[in-house]
């Protein structure tokens, strides 16, 4: 079976084998779009996480087949570059796994609100685990990236 | 040594409710799919592998709720993003209990129609619908019929849904009064409810609803606490005493078990005090808005 969709901007299809295949297995397996990180499989861990039609779910939980037609974005087309950099400046990065899903969540949180609070923030990600960090630098590169995100001119 | 595997499998993809009992009725080894949360776990960890699937996110019919006057029709798509983020003014309790579901990405996806058809015992939007009397509405190639939420659950992951039948809405009274929604679990997010109580006053009828998740077979309600007397006549009179009565009432009427999550004894206690909690909040909320 042939699905279409379109992912971090490009039109792609992939051929699928099986109705249950996951938007994770076909990305990463399929069309070596490896950004998104499997983990868990569960919906537990966001590592995975990316953007449906600008909406922040698991990718290992979305049927491939469902996304017929769909707006797909990943770590590579959904995180401004002010949030990355956030990322990096604030070593909110240690080994890395979780990031991408983490980028992702923080891009659809800023989009939605550009100066969260600590709460807002922890909420927002509280479905992405990192395991390294003990989340404080995390919350500190939130702030940065909307500080960062408010001074660049859009 | 593999053989290549038969790329030959079914995915069903209706664009209205008609067609898709029609395929699920023409198909019955198709597996409905809304957002996933439950279904593609299984998929993931090789539980189940469907050779069909019928996807309802393409009905549009579905994925919306209306206002119904004295109710709300809440689509069996609506996830619980929405449920939460437009539906809190009318129907608190159930968009508290949404709020509490999973972790945004769940939200996103996860549908107040899949919480029904998995009817796991720990599903968060159990209670506040026990509690507010709602009823599922269920179509077939036979018509539609509704079902009230109390005759729903009949056991753990067992639903009066039958093959062949989609749920296509739930219909909840709006809020008459104050509502709560407690959850005990180890975090705020991620987490399967070891108990849960929602709690319905209708100050104008002077009723309470009640229903109790995690703590039994199927979701509870709890009819000896909701008959507990409360001082109408004078508010004042509300005491911690009487809080404590209506929790144990509500402990009592659990059926819980020993489990990973909890054991019985901690999940009556937690459900005893979560119970008086929420009357004591019910209780004050109800009088300060409408002080006698």
């Amino acid at each position: 079976m042939k699905v279409t969709m379109r992912v971090d901007g490009a039109d792609v299809a992939a051929e699928i084998d099986r109705p249950g295949e996951s938007l994770l297995a076909t990305l990463r397996d399929r069309l070596g779009r490896t950004g998104s990180k499997n983990a868990c499989e569960q919906g537990e861990c966001g590592s995975c996480t990316v953007l449906l039609d600008g909406a922040p779910v698991c990718s290992c939980l979305v049927a491939t087949a469902q996304c017929e037609g769909r707006d797909v974005k990943t770590v590579v087309g959904a995180v401004p570059r002010p949030v990355r950099d956030a990322f990096v400046q604030c070593g909110a990065v240690q080994c890395g796994f979780c990031t991408p899903g983490l980028l992702v969540s923080v891009a659809d949180l800023l989009g939605r609100n550009g100066d969260p609070s600590d709460l807002d923030i922890r909420e927002a990600l509280a479905g992405n685990l990192c395991r390294c960090t003990g989340y404080e630098k995390i919350i500190d590169a939130v702030h940065t990236a909307a500080a960062g995100l408010a001074g660049e001119p859009r | 040594m593999t053989a290549a595997a038969p790329a030959r499998f079914d995915f069903h993809r209706p664009a209205a409710v008609a067609e898709a009992v029609r395929l699920l009725a023409e198909h019955p080894e198709a597996v409905p799919v809304a957002g996933g949360t439950d279904l593609m776990v299984a998929v993931n960890y090789r539980l189940t592998r469907p050779e069909a699937m019928l996807d309802l996110t393409g009905l549009d019919e579905l994925r919306d709720w209306t206002d119904e006057g004295d109710t709300v029709r809440i689509g069996s798509g609506v996830p619980y993003a929405r449920i939460t983020a437009e539906l809190a003014a009318v129907l608190p309790g159930l968009a508290a209990a949404a709020r509490t579901v999973g972790s945004p990405q769940i939200r996103s996806r996860g549908t107040i129609g899949g919480n029904l058809a998995t009817a796991s015992p720990a599903g968060d939007a159990h209670p506040p619908l026990l509690a507010t009397g709602a009823s599922v509405e269920i179509a077939s190639t036979e018509g539609v019929r509704h079902v009230p939420i109390g005759e729903f659950y009949l056991g753990p992951k067992r639903s009066a849904l039958r093959p062949g039948e989609l749920i296509t809405a739930v219909t909840v009274p709006k809020a008459a009064g104050p509502q709560q929604f407690l959850k005990v679990g180890t975090r705020n997010a991620m987490v399967i409810a070891v108990c849960s109580f929602a709690l319905a006053l209708d100050p104008e009828t002077r009723r309470l609803g009640t229903g109790i998740g995690s703590a039994g077979p199927v979701p509870l309600t709890a009819p000896d606490a909701e008959a507990v007397e409360l001082p109408w006549s004078d508010p004042g009179r509300f005491d911690d005493a009487l809080a404590d009565e209506f929790g144990r009432r509500v402990a009592a009427a659990a059926r819980p078990i020993d489990d990973v999550r909890g054991t019985a004894d901690y999940r009556r206690h937690a459900l005893a005090v979560c119970a008086a909690r929420a009357l004591r909040r019910v209780w004050t909320a109800a009088h300060e808005r409408n002080p006698r």
